[in-house]
């Protein structure tokens, strides 16, 4: 019965630290709040259950209680926005791709994961990019922007290690970035209802050294040469 | 204030009905009437969503396996009795559709609505009946349009209940086109009929309040009922706006939502959410109305803080309206407006928790009686604080990252809607059931029905947390696709069957309330001794409700005052040492 944890699983991105520590202050947050609040609930149940003789306390409410309850809960919210805000902007905001990221161009449809790569030259549209379909291959500890177009209806890039998720819309062009940091094989899945094959629609993501990757590299040219 | 009443029908007139059986029970202009027509056909309606929900759970908890009575369902549903992909994203949708659209909002909304506004402020009926009339005959064509859609070929919409576009709106990517189309008609008629109705609630309350019925003195049920009203008659105009529009780029070949052809599929998911969050509350600011007005009663004292619920109140009714953008965060929407949207969505938490505060303070202190609405209305505070709480989660942006689209935010909502809404609906039905049916619901097995619901609502929904935090995603047909959610199967399956356990314990609901109706023990005027002006009227009130409506001279929760031998004081009674600063609230 492990599952039944409230633990974030194993992540392997440069997100997990911050996204997951968003996650677990806000757990502390709402788990106090909870406790608080339904034991506070409970007992107030069972302590002034209707019992013969017992008069009731007449009272139309308490200003000061009032104020106290809605600054506790407004400086609180306030502060959650003050740690999600930064983290926020260095993960979605638009400057915040990195420089020296490598670029693969996510080509989506019913029901499937194109994954367009330079080749390589390092550049797309000349005659050595290559594509491949359900598997995306990455080196570790080097960021990765991924531009992201639907052919069809909206679906959405959805690598839960890696803590990343962006939809894909036909018509836009959607930029995201991450970096693994370990090796080793992901999924990735669509997360945005798309059709009758939604849920068949995954991908294997594995995550190299970048000597493998190299390696795996060199062999996709050969290919791509020897057609 | 401007709260004097029309002037009063003579006395004989009011009460003396001799209308035909078809004006009085089926084309009735009764607020009684429509609103138990509503109650009959949204109780439908909630059976039916339940249903669709079971075959969903059947697939996620058994995936590939013959469902029992599978072998009732065409092939074009199921196969070897196997649920088919198609048929599962139609159950998805439609299980949403119809718990939001025709259960729980005409359950809060036309029901309660229509029952209980003239009643509680002391009106004749409805401002307008005969649009009352007409909000009620145009839900029920909008019902059966929707449910045809099972029955036309190609199958009924399978786009969510959400309908992003463009998935929505071209039948090439779901193969669905006349059941998309039916569900957008539908929606459009049912949006026409929510206007008519909510142009009515708030004409009604404006105008028609009882000599004495001031703002300040309307239970928060009321207050809770109008602040809705004016939510859905500015948000369903947008949704049938959107609605045309896409029925449009179905039927007639236009392309606001296609970008082919230069549309925005994003421009879809502003007006649907920018209607749809104001919705989230116009499905649960009733609930949080008609359960004050219960706790109070349950606790035998006046609610705690009653102008700063009414404030509460009124605050997210108007933050509502700026928060949609949180339901995008992912859509590739501007990060800079997630921001905005993160900010605005923090906020409406604080109006949230000084609800919940108050309704705590409303117990301390109190002499609790445990009725089974009062059950049902404390077990709305505890699920709703879960709701709440599960919610901050997905109010921060990056967070959100991880957690949208996955079974947390299916947890969340679920905790909103089915342990807020539906447990204040369960308690509000028993608690003005003598009212409307003049006879008292079993509380022994309205008490078994709650505990049952109680343990199993949790059981289904608490571990829905988990599967998300996982990442389980939502609206997948076979979780054991993936390699990671292999290890989920076992908590599927203990889902499902709690959710089959859930689905049974309703029977005894159903059980009680028609049983009741004809066996139930009958009911005096006011059986839960309250101050409300609907218990100062016989049991069922006759047409009219009073021969000469009341005068108000109270607040509306004067419980335990000292002032009356019993401990409580009937908005309506006057009295005759004033008990002017005696009751002035100390506080809010």
């Amino acid at each position: 019965m492990s599952w039944i944890s409230w633990m974030l699983p194993h992540g392997a991105s440069t997100f997990v630290g911050d996204v997951d520590r968003i996650y677990y202050i806000i757990l502390v947050i709402t788990g106090v709040a909870f406790v608080i609040v339904e034991i506070g609930l409970v007992r107030f149940l069972i302590k002034y259950r209707a019992r013969p003789g017992r008069p009731v306390r007449y009272t139309h409410g308490n200003n000061t209680a009032e104020v106290i309850w809605t600054s506790v809960v407004a400086v609180t919210v306030v502060v959650l926005g003050l740690l999600s805000a930064p983290v926020w902007k260095r993960i979605k905001g638009r400057e915040s791709l990195p420089a020296n990221a490598m670029v693969i161009r996510v080509h989506v449809k019913q029901f499937e994961w194109n994954f367009i790569y330079a080749g390589p030259d390092g550049k797309f549209d000349t005659p050595d990019d290559f594509t491949r379909r359900n598997q995306l291959h990455l080196p570790v500890n080097r960021p990765v922007v991924v531009e992201l177009t639907s052919e069809d209806v909206i679906h959405s890039f959805n690598i839960p290690a890696f803590r990343i998720k962006q939809d894909a819309v036909p018509g836009m062009l959607i930029r995201a970035w991450f970096q693994p940091t370990e090796t080793g094989v992901y999924e990735l899945g669509c997360a945005e209802l798309c059709g009758l094959g939604h849920y068949k629609m995954r991908a294997v993501v594995t995550v190299l050294s970048p000597e493998e990757y190299q390696r795996w590299l060199g062999q996709q040219s050969t290919t791509v040469a020897s057609k | 204030m401007a709260t004097i009443a029309p002037p009063v029908e003579p006395a004989a007139h009011a009460l003396v009905d001799d209308r035909p059986f078809i004006r009085k029970y089926i084309f009735s202009t009764d607020h009684k009437i429509i609103g138990i027509q509503f109650l009959l056909m949204s109780l439908i309606f909630l059976l039916i969503g339940g249903s669709l929900a079971m075959m969903m759970r059947w697939q996620l908890g058994f995936p590939g396996q013959p469902m029992p009575g599978g072998s009732l369902l065409p092939e074009t549903m199921a196969s070897n009795r196997v649920i088919l992909p198609e048929f599962y994203t139609s159950l998805v949708t439609m299980h949403g559709t119809f718990m939001v659209f025709f259960a729980i909002m005409p359950l809060l909304v036309g029901v309660f609505g229509n029952y209980l506004i003239p009643l509680k402020i002391g009106a004749h009926d409805m401002a307008f009946p005969r649009l009352n009339m007409a909000s009620f005959w145009l839900a029920v064509p909008a019902g059966f349009i929707m449910v045809a859609g099972f029955f036309v070929v190609g199958g009924h919409a399978a786009a969510g209940w959400t309908a992003y576009a463009p998935l929505s709106a071209n039948p090439e990517y779901t193969g669905v086109s006349t059941g998309q189309q039916l569900w957008c008609v539908s929606l459009i008629v049912l949006g026409l009929s929510s206007i008519l109705g909510a142009v009515n609630y708030i004409s009604t309350v404006i105008n028609l309040r009882a000599p004495g019925m001031t703002w300040f003195r309307m239970p928060l049920s009321i207050w809770a009922l109008f602040i809705t009203a004016i939510l859905v008659l500015l948000a369903m105009p947008i949704l049938s706006g959107a609605l045309i529009m896409l029925l449009f780029d179905q039927t007639l070949g236009t392309h606001f939502y296609l970008p082919a052809q230069g549309g925005q599929p994003l421009l879809w998911q502003h007006l649907f959410w920018f209607f749809g969050h104001p919705e989230v509350y116009i499905l649960i600011l009733p609930a949080m109305g008609m359960v004050s007005d219960i706790i109070a009663n349950g606790s035998r004292k006046p609610i705690f803080g009653y102008h700063s619920m009414v404030i509460a109140i009124i605050s997210i009714g108007f933050l509502g309206w700026i928060v949609w953008g949180h339901h995008m965060f992912q859509s590739g929407m501007n990060p800079t407006l997630g921001t905005t949207f993160m900010v605005s969505t923090m906020l409406i938490s604080v109006p949230s928790a000084i609800k919940v505060f108050n309704w705590l303070g409303t117990l301390w202190g109190g002499s609790i009686k445990f009725t089974v609405p009062m059950l049902h209305a404390c077990s709305f505070v505890a699920m709703f604080v879960i709701g709440g709480l599960s919610g901050v989660f997905m109010a921060s942006p990056p967070l959100d990252m991880y957690i949208h689209d996955t079974y947390f935010i299916v947890a969340h909502l679920h905790y909103v809607l089915f342990g807020g809404s539906l447990f204040a609906i369960f308690g509000a039905i028993t608690f003005w059931y003598p009212k409307m049916f003049g006879r008292m619901m079993n509380a022994r097995l309205g008490q078994i029905h709650f505990f049952l619901t109680f343990i199993f609502y949790n059981a289904v929904f608490f571990p829905m947390h988990q599967l998300g935090l996982h990442g389980h995603m939502r609206r997948i047909y076979d979780p054991t696709r993936y390699d990671f959610l292999k290890p989920l199967a076992g908590l599927n399956r203990f889902i499902s069957i709690s959710a089959f356990l859930l689905f049974a314990s309703q029977l005894l609901f159903i059980v009680n309330f028609i049983g009741s109706w004809f066996r139930g023990r009958k009911a005096e005027r006011n059986p839960w001794d309250d101050t409300g002006l609907e218990w100062t009227t016989p049991s069922p009130p006759p047409h009219g409700n009073w021969a000469v409506v009341p005068r108000v001279y109270h607040p509306p929760y004067e419980f335990g005052s000292g002032l009356t031998t019993e401990d409580f004081l009937p908005q309506d009674r006057k009295l005759d040492t004033l008990p002017a600063p005696a009751t002035a609230p100390a506080g809010g």
